[in-house]
């Protein structure tokens, strides 16, 4: 899969755990989950559910750690995919 | 320093016969039962299968809480507790700012809160899936996860937390929050409690063969306190809520009051006597009541209507006497003594503040609901009371002072006497 098609993805993934409209509505690959969507921090456990949901891939811990940004993020689910 | 009086502003409510305060003052005033049979308490072999489940519409859930708190969300009382808590801010006419405001807090009573979220952690951790669980487990679990929910809400920035005292509990937050208030650390307290619904949480009671199994194909009629036939509580759930305030407070935002809370007792009676975890030392619940009056600076003579505990059981006729010897009144000279609980089933940790929200509308509105499910009153009941002070149809009445009592498991009991505010009146 494509990086912008699993970028699409995440998109819809966090959307409803986003705070900040506008910034999601200009999501770029550098867009960071904390500062710019302004998702709660206890909600990234479950954006990384989310995404093991759609993608059918399981994150481990260290992992599950640099998924703080878009790109970060996109590049763990790559990894993952590649190794399924 | 000088002591606040302290008011009654704005109400919420969440019952198994109607939800919001508008459509449940027509329900307790009609006499609309909220018990109903539930497939799955049969499907699980419950002798009761039995019960009062509020009606959540998908727009009511939409109005009080965001699609992400929507997500996963299974703690019913939670559900309830926030819908009756923000119903009660609103009503008072209280806005919801960025700001914190120091002066508002919550006490926000529950028993147990989200069995149902617990039971699916419980699964997931035990089918080694720990890392699943969400970030909502804690929130929807803790205790305190209605007082912290409505706090974040409403941005509380006084007191707020969760009290927690079996059936006493909503009556033991108001006169928690009446404390708070009447000392001068808070201006405003939203005060309440809610209870879970379901097996879960009713499973327990149904172990101790304490409720009803011979309604099962008639509901409607299985909750009857002070009844010859009574059979035991009919399980429930909800949450009641009121926004208290000093008067002062009131005044000066020129909010409308629904009455004022005079005082009250809590006590226990040390499960001593013929007290026991289940039963209550009547000695303490004399001792309740008698003391809430002296609290008040009521006397007997003044109290128009009790508002009692009554769940439906043996011991209805062992709280009727108790209520008679502390107030030293019987026959004609006993007040009005009417039970919600014939309305709506006994919502346990709920039970209090719902039955306080009722006690609130008879006194603004001047009227005493319906005892339902009662046409033979229990003969002991007769020997204490007149049959004419247990009303059985709606009674329209002025009424000027209520004392609402509720008692728990523990053997703890409260009692808060609550009088219909006149304006520029300063004694009871």
């Amino acid at each position: 899969m494509t990086a912008e098609a699993i970028q699409d993805k995440l998109k819809v993934i966090v959307q409803p755990y986003v705070n900040h409209q506008e910034n999601f509505d200009n999501l770029t690959s550098k867009s960071d989950f904390i500062n710019d969507l302004q998702i709660n921090s206890a909600n990234l456990v479950d954006v990384v559910l989310d995404v093991e949901d759609e993608f059918d891939i399981r994150i481990e811990n260290d992992d599950m750690e640099k998924m703080i940004s878009v790109e970060a993020t996109v590049n763990v689910i790559q990894k993952k995919l590649k190794s399924k | 320093m000088k002591t606040q009086r302290v008011v009654i502003t704005g109400l919420g409510v969440v019952a198994s016969n109607a939800v919001g305060v508008s459509p449940f003052t027509d329900a307790i005033k009609s006499g609309k039962s909220g018990i109903q049979f539930h497939s799955n308490l049969k499907e699980l072999k419950f002798s009761c299968q039995i019960g009062g489940i509020p009606e959540i519409s998908q727009e009511l859930m939409d109005t009080y809480f965001t699609a992400l708190e929507q997500r996963g969300l299974l703690a019913t009382g939670l559900i309830y507790g926030g819908i009756a808590g923000q119903e009660a801010w609103a009503d008072a006419g209280l806005d919801i700012t960025e700001e914190v405001d120091p002066d508002s807090g919550i006490i926000f009573g529950t028993g147990v809160l989200g069995v149902d979220k617990l039971r699916e952690a419980f699964h997931r951790i035990d089918q080694k899936q720990v890392r699943r669980l969400g970030s909502t487990s804690v929130l929807q679990t803790m205790a305190s996860g209605i007082s912290a929910f409505l706090g974040g809400k409403l941005g509380c920035g006084n007191q707020v937390t969760t009290n927690s005292s079996a059936c006493t509990t909503g009556t033991e937050a108001l006169l928690m929050g009446y404390d708070r208030i009447s000392s001068g650390k808070a201006k405003r307290m939203l005060v309440g409690s809610c209870s879970d619904s379901g097996p879960y949480v009713w499973g327990g009671f149904d172990a101790l063969r304490i409720l009803p199994h011979q309604y099962n194909d008639r509901p409607e009629e299985a909750s009857k306190p002070m009844s010859e036939s009574a059979a035991g509580f009919v399980p429930s759930s909800g949450a009641g809520a009121m926004l208290i305030e000093s008067l002062e407070s009131a005044l000066e935002r020129e909010a409308p009051i629904y009455a004022e809370v005079l005082g009250g007792c809590i006590n226990s009676g040390g499960q001593r006597e013929q007290g026991s975890m289940t039963a209550p030392n009547s000695s303490a619940v004399k001792s309740c009541i008698s003391k809430a009056l002296v609290e008040a600076g009521v006397n007997s003579e003044d109290i128009d209507l009790i508002n009692a505990h009554l769940t439906a059981t043996a011991m209805d006729a062992t709280e009727v006497q108790n209520w008679s010897e502390a107030l030293q009144k019987s026959g004609k000279n006993f007040p009005y003594i009417n039970s919600l609980k014939s309305h709506v089933g006994h919502a346990l940790a709920a039970a209090g503040s719902v039955e306080l929200v009722s006690s609130i509308l008879e006194l603004s509105q001047g009227f005493i609901f319906p005892n339902l499910n009662c046409d033979t009153i229990h003969p002991n009941i007769l020997k204490i009371v007149d049959k004419e002070k247990i009303p059985r149809t709606l009674l329209k009445k002025n009424l000027n002072i209520i004392a609402k009592a509720s008692f728990g498991f523990g053997d703890v009991n409260a009692c808060v006497i609550l009088k219909k505010y006149s304006n520029g009146d300063n004694s009871a």
